[in-house]
């Protein structure tokens, strides 16, 4: 191949992956569920006729990752490329196949060029809705989480199915909502489909063959390199999650190989009777993430890079669970696989990988009004109903060379919900929300604090909270001789402490008060240089005396 | 164009330039160096050289407009004054906890920018709005009184007082200042509902203590600008260009010197603007392109995109969430690590890219012979013979071809493409990543640039603009005469104004129509004495509710009706918003709840409706060719003889068939095969695809 002819593949790869980011763009604009808006929580990306994955936008969550890149094999082994016709539009939301849970639709559409079909488009977004209980742990299958759509076509040939709208619209909530996120992954498939033509016939290519080959082989031999320089060998891991009713155990084994990285779950928790439970496509996603943002973060997510690693799970365990489990709330579970895989890499790559975090999100779901658990109808008979999410966080764990960061969300990209929108939104009123100082883990470096919220109903009365918090009995463990970090507290403001999960009732007259956890430390305190411990401090991130128990620090003694 | 001389003054990061037209159509420009750390010498020595080529003495002059990055500069390179941030009880950290998020998902390294006010720095006092304006709980007066030692003994020398909810009733943050003002003699205080009338806590409180931070140092120099200018004799007004494309008095300036961030590339939308009213022009892409970044903006109907929001100080350069957001009135652009000194270099794949890193002007590109060895892009057009080495800048810097072709070769080698073809490749990248952003940008804001016409300025634009627009399905380009200093004469175009946010959050259902009216008429009061402070010219209000589906994230501004509001206007709103979402995405939702959040009144002087353009007459003939170059086409790798042309020689009723290049002094307008240029009787070029 000739330089010019390599560059001018550049080229089109460089088109691709603008293309897709753009696709992705209108569908974040587009869409209602807040945690595609906010938190990016959505896909886009495109295939070639095989069905491999040639180029995905960067969004805000890692959740789709690499399940899309699976994905779209299915709607080939369903529907083969020869059989797709100029026109057709495929869908599905079976949580084995897409990414995870019913809430998460994946539309995918062939794309034509002088007649053959030369790439298909996917995209995912949550919506906002999809009947049965709605997020949470207490579901337990997953026909009780919503309507379930088997691989189907949206459009046969231009024309709409008419029966699965109506049967979209019958079964869940929003039916407007749902049905315009439809639509919009429809168009913006579309959109990219169209885009790519006019490349095609800008660079006079028949199809996407040549370039494709070159993606794969040219992101494949990119990651295997990176590994070249990597220390080969199997390393273990294990993380104990706080689970719904009991302790839920997380085992993993990494293997670094000159021909790729195997990671296996071997040895984890069976599945949950719970709505926690986490499809294999899922656990994919957040094993691929954790091994990228540690080797090979600069090369993009295609068929070739990700071909590298290899992840396993035993049939039945929670991280491989089986239809029909219920999964509505996966990601639970599965903000917390990136720390367990750290806890492998970080012996491998000791200077590259943090400590752990908060990971699973503090999502503060509040409702109150007339239908609150435990509240007396009567009582509070004017009492307007409300429910509302607030994205929230506590520490991240702190990095090699560089303190954690304080109340910021990882794995997750979200960004959360200004309290003065959620004030004008419900009756609550928020009274505190301060950094949680000295709960990041103490270390060489700190790790990140978490943070405390203290929300009370105006009119004192009576609000309830839907708690799916991890890290109340587990706490994010340092690293390299750093100390974990605090554990999250769930309380009212007199006192007594709630559960981490599950419906709660915050009483009349009193305010919830939630401490969210901090990060681990890094590297041994003793190691921190002393003038980060003055500016601690001076900071009042730790007091003086925590300075003299935690880093042998003296004020006095040290002049300053 | 008014008759009596006005002069604008644009201080950039490299250059300040200046602009004095009167007259008909009278214009000279001069260019100098900016001057640091005191901006105000390079200013009074550009404005008298201005002054000396046009003839004219400071008294002639009737208005000086000025924009400056001074502002942007001090809160990019962090050198305001010591700020103190007093919040309410419970929630100082509201600074720095921001979004919780994270603006790169795949570094673990990342860091947050640094709060502008350090945490020993920030008091508390207990205090508590409600939502709905309601005190929760009194402000504590004798522990406010209490504090102002501590204040002091921090060394502050600006004051931001951040309150929850404050928007909806600013009284406790208005009791607090007159409390500590005059406990705290000298010291700066910025109330946050002054500045920026707006729910969401995190995002009024980072714009009070940008403003805060940068107020003392913009004070100064506002005041020291002043009275060199009286000193040196002018007697004019001096008027400042804000974000939002508008000009305001240096008293607002000095209040609200926030408002002065972005100001420049603000003055070239305005100018993009006036030249799409002129023609006749009703979608235009603007794409400004300099030594650093290019600018890419919208103009619809003659009005440039506006927007509430804009982000400053990216910790990374130009990864959205990186920086300190900030709410106030701006020109909507999307601006790109793309520009003469952006460096190339090979990713980890081996692939070729460019930017957003840029070799700025020191060292500046490896051809300038200071001590740059990287390749950057004028490295690539010089190599590639798109700039003649004789000519740049009018001969005032002598270009090092070798040192170029060097440079070239750290990408090239391992590509194995010789330095000639290299130059074209990263031209060509630079103009793909430049059609990337700006198609983003697009799906964004819901336009196409398909069917746009590209109005092109800045020093680079002319080199890369036919093929960026080419890659955008846009088939006319316009470069419009004095392009090299177009945000200045945008500056001269400038209307004054005065612009206002104030959230209510209400639904529509239930919105109380005589309240409503009330609101406005007090916001259109406060704006219209703000513009009245500069000038008796007519003036227009414009107004507008930013509204959304009950339960959204975002809202999207929708013009209201002018006067005052009754209930029968209530569907009309309703409609006004569903149209404005249709034109944004495609499809509006019906049966949903709309509610409108926040409200705005602009007051603006009404605009000089600019004189009509005239169409360039059909071109007849070739415009005389200087000359033939070979040129190397990136993607088939062959040389293609190109025309030399020199501008001045493009008369109108010629044309020069693509692909040439139009040669000047400041810069080379490149027409690429397929495309030919003629120019206008104004001199403005006037590039089209497909026509011969």
């Amino acid at each position: 191949m000739s330089a010019l002819e390599a560059f001018r593949r550049q080229l089109v790869w460089d088109r691709l992956i603008a293309a897709v980011e753009e696709q992705a763009q209108t569908l974040i604009r587009t869409a209602f569920s807040p945690s595609t808006r906010e938190a990016g929580d959505l896909s886009a990306g495109v295939f070639d006729r095989q069905g491999r994955m040639l180029a995905q936008a960067v969004t805000g969550t890692p959740g789709h990752v690499n399940a899309m890149a699976l994905a779209v094999g299915h709607f080939l082994r369903a529907h083969p490329a020869d059989t797709l016709r100029p026109g057709d539009v495929l869908m599905t939301n079976d949580p084995w196949m897409g990414s995870g849970h019913l809430h998460d639709f994946t539309v995918v559409t062939p794309a034509f060029h002088r007649g053959a079909l030369v790439a298909l488009f996917a995209a995912t977004v949550h919506v906002v809705d999809i009947g049965g209980l709605g997020v949470g742990v207490e579901s337990r299958d997953v026909f009780q989480e919503g309507f379930y759509i088997p691989i189907s076509f949206v459009l046969r040939q231009g024309e709409a199915d008419a029966t699965l709208f109506r049967l979209l619209r019958a079964n869940v909530r929003e039916p407007d909502q749902v049905e315009g996120d439809l639509h919009s992954l429809v168009a913006s498939n579309q959109a990219g489909a169209d885009r790519l033509v006019a490349m095609l016939e800008e660079f006079g290519l028949d199809d996407l063959q040549a370039v494709g080959d070159r993606i794969v082989a040219d992101s494949r031999a990119a990651m295997l390199r990176a590994l070249a320089d990597a220390p080969h060998g199997t390393w273990h891991s294990a993380l104990t999650m706080d689970g719904v009713d009991t302790s839920i155990p997380l085992r993993c084994a990494l293997t670094i190989a000159a021909d790729g990285i195997t990671v296996d779950f071997a040895g984890t928790a069976g599945q949950s009777p719970f709505g926690i439970n986490v499809p294999k496509c899922y656990t994919e996603a957040y094993t691929g993430y954790a091994v990228r943002c540690v080797i090979g973060s600069e090369v993009p997510n295609n068929a070739g890079s990700l071909s590298v690693v290899r992840v396993l799970a035993p049939e039945g365990t929670i991280v491989n669970a089986l239809k029909p489990a219920p999964v509505t709330a996966r990601h639970m579970v599965g903000q917390m696989l990136p720390d367990l895989v750290f806890g492998a890499l970080a012996q491998a790559f000791p200077d590259r990988v943090p400590a752990e975090g908060t990971s699973a999100l503090w999502n503060l779901r509040l409702s109150g009004g007339i239908g609150t658990p435990g509240v007396a109808a009567a009582a509070f008979a004017d009492a307007r109903p409300f429910t509302i999410t607030s994205f929230n966080t506590g520490g991240a764990g702190a990095r090699p060379g560089l303190d954690g960061l304080h109340a910021t969300a990882f794995p997750s990209g979200v960004r959360n919900v200004p309290l003065e929108i959620t004030e004008a939104m419900t009756p609550l009123v928020f009274w505190r929300k301060a950094l949680r100082d000295g709960s990041g883990g103490a270390g060489q470096w700190r790790g990140g604090d978490g943070q405390v919220v203290e929300i009370a109903h105006r009119r004192g009365e009576p609000f309830a909270l839907n708690a799916t918090f991890e890290r109340v009995a587990h706490a994010a463990r340092g690293r390299a001789g750093g100390q974990d970090g605090a554990l999250g507290v769930v309380r009212l403001g007199s006192g007594r402490l709630l559960s981490g999960k599950g419906r709660q009732v915050i009483p009349a007259g009193e305010r919830l008060v939630v401490e969210m956890p901090g990060g681990g430390g890094f590297g041994p305190p003793a190691a921190r240089d002393p003038a980060r411990v003055v500016r601690d401090v001076a900071e009042g991130r730790i007091d003086a005396a925590a300075a003299e128990r935690l880093y042998g620090f003296n004020a006095r003694e040290s002049g300053r | 164009m008014s008759a009596a001389p006005r002069a604008a003054v644009d201080i950039g990061g490299t250059f300040t330039d200046i602009v004095v037209e009167w007259g008909a159509a009278q214009r000279v420009t001069a260019k100098v160096l900016t001057t640091y750390p005191n901006p105000e010498d390079g200013f009074m020595r550009g404005l008298g050289l201005a002054l000396d080529r046009a003839r004219l003495v400071p008294r002639d002059i009737t208005a000086i407009i000025h924009g400056t990055t001074l502002a942007t500069n001090a809160l990019i390179t962090r050198r305001g004054a010591r700020t103190a941030l007093l919040a309410t009880e419970g929630f100082r950290d509201v600074l720095e906890i921001g979004h919780e998020g994270r603006f790169a998902l795949y570094d673990l390294f990342i860091e947050k920018p640094e709060p502008l006010v350090p945490r020993p720095l920030r008091f508390e006092v207990a205090e508590r709005i409600a939502v709905d304006g309601a005190v929760l709980r009194p402000l504590d007066e004798a522990a406010l009184a209490a504090l102002a030692p501590a204040i002091r003994a921090s060394g502050a020398e600006s004051l931001a007082i951040c309150f929850l909810q404050a928007w909806a009733d600013p009284q406790h943050e208005e009791r607090a200042e007159a409390i500590l003002a005059p406990l705290l003699p000298g010291l700066t205080i910025t109330r946050a509902a002054d500045v920026c009338a707006e729910i969401r806590e995190y995002d009024r409180f980072s714009t009070a203590c940008a403003n805060a931070y940068v107020r003392p140092l913009v004070e100064r120099y506002v005041a020291g600008l002043e009275s060199a200018l009286a000193e040196a004799g002018y007697r004019c007004p001096l008027l400042v260009v804000t974000s939002g494309g508008g000009m305001t008095t240096p008293e607002f300036a000095k209040r609200y010197p926030v408002r002065l961030i972005e100001s420049g590339p603000a003055g070239g939308a305005v100018l993009a603007a006036e030249i799409a009213k002129a023609a006749g022009l009703d979608r235009v892409l603007s794409f400004d392109m300099g030594g650093t970044t290019a600018k890419i903006c919208f103009i619809t109907d003659g009005e440039a995109q506006h927007a509430r929001g804009f982000e400053a100080a990216r910790a990374h350069r130009f990864v959205k969430g990186s920086g300190l957001p900030l709410r106030i009135p701006v020109v909507e652009m999307v601006e790109i690590g793309a520009g003469g000194g952006s460096i190339a270099r090979l990713d980890a794949l081996g692939r070729l890219v460019v930017g957003p890193d840029s070799a700025a002007s020191d060292p500046g590109p490896a051809c300038y012979g200071r001590g740059g060895t990287r390749p950057t892009v004028t490295d690539a057009d010089l190599v590639s013979g798109r700039v003649d080495a004789a000519r740049f800048a009018g001969g005032s810097i002598a270009l090092d071809v070798p040192a170029a072709e060097q440079a070239l070769a750290a990408v090239g080698t391992p590509l194995g493409l010789r330095p000639p073809l290299a130059a074209a490749a990263i031209a060509e990248v630079v103009e793909e990543t430049m059609a990337a952003a700006a198609r983003v940008h697009a799906a964004e804001g819901g336009h196409d640039t398909g069917g746009c016409t590209m109005i092109a300025f800045g020093g680079a634009a002319p080199l890369h603009a036919a093929r960026v627009a080419e890659k955008l399905g846009i088939g006319h380009v316009l470069v419009p005469v004095g392009a090299g200093v177009g945000s200045a004469i945008g500056f001269l175009r400038a209307p004054v104004s005065f612009e206002l946010a104030l959230s209510w959050p209400q639904p529509l259902a239930t919105l109380d129509m005589a309240e409503l009216n009330a609101r406005l008429t007090a916001m259109g009061h406060r704006a219209l004495a703000a513009v009245r402070a500069a000038t008796d010219a007519a003036v227009e209000e414009q107004r507008t509710a930013l509204m959304r589906y009950r339960g959204q994230g975002h809202e999207i501004e929708v013009a209201l009706p002018p006067g005052a509001l009754s209930d029968r206007d209530r569907p009309a709103l309703g409609d006004a918003f569903a149209e404005a979402y249709r034109r944004l995405y495609g499809r509006a939702i019906p049966h949903l709840a709309v509610e409108a959040m926040t409200w705005t009144v602009r007051v603006r002087t009404v605009p000089v409706p600019p004189a009509r353009l005239a169409a360039p007459p059909p071109a007849i003939a070739e415009a005389p060719v200087a000359g033939a170059r070979e040129f190397l086409d990136p993607l088939t790798g062959r040389e293609v003889p190109i025309r030399l042309v020199e501008r001045a020689a493009l008369l109108p009723g010629s044309l020069a068939t693509g692909p040439a290049a139009l040669l000047e002094d400041e810069t080379t307008t490149l027409v690429p095969a397929g495309w030919s240029a003629t120019a206008d009787a104004a001199g403005n070029l006037i590039l089209t695809r497909g026509a011969a």
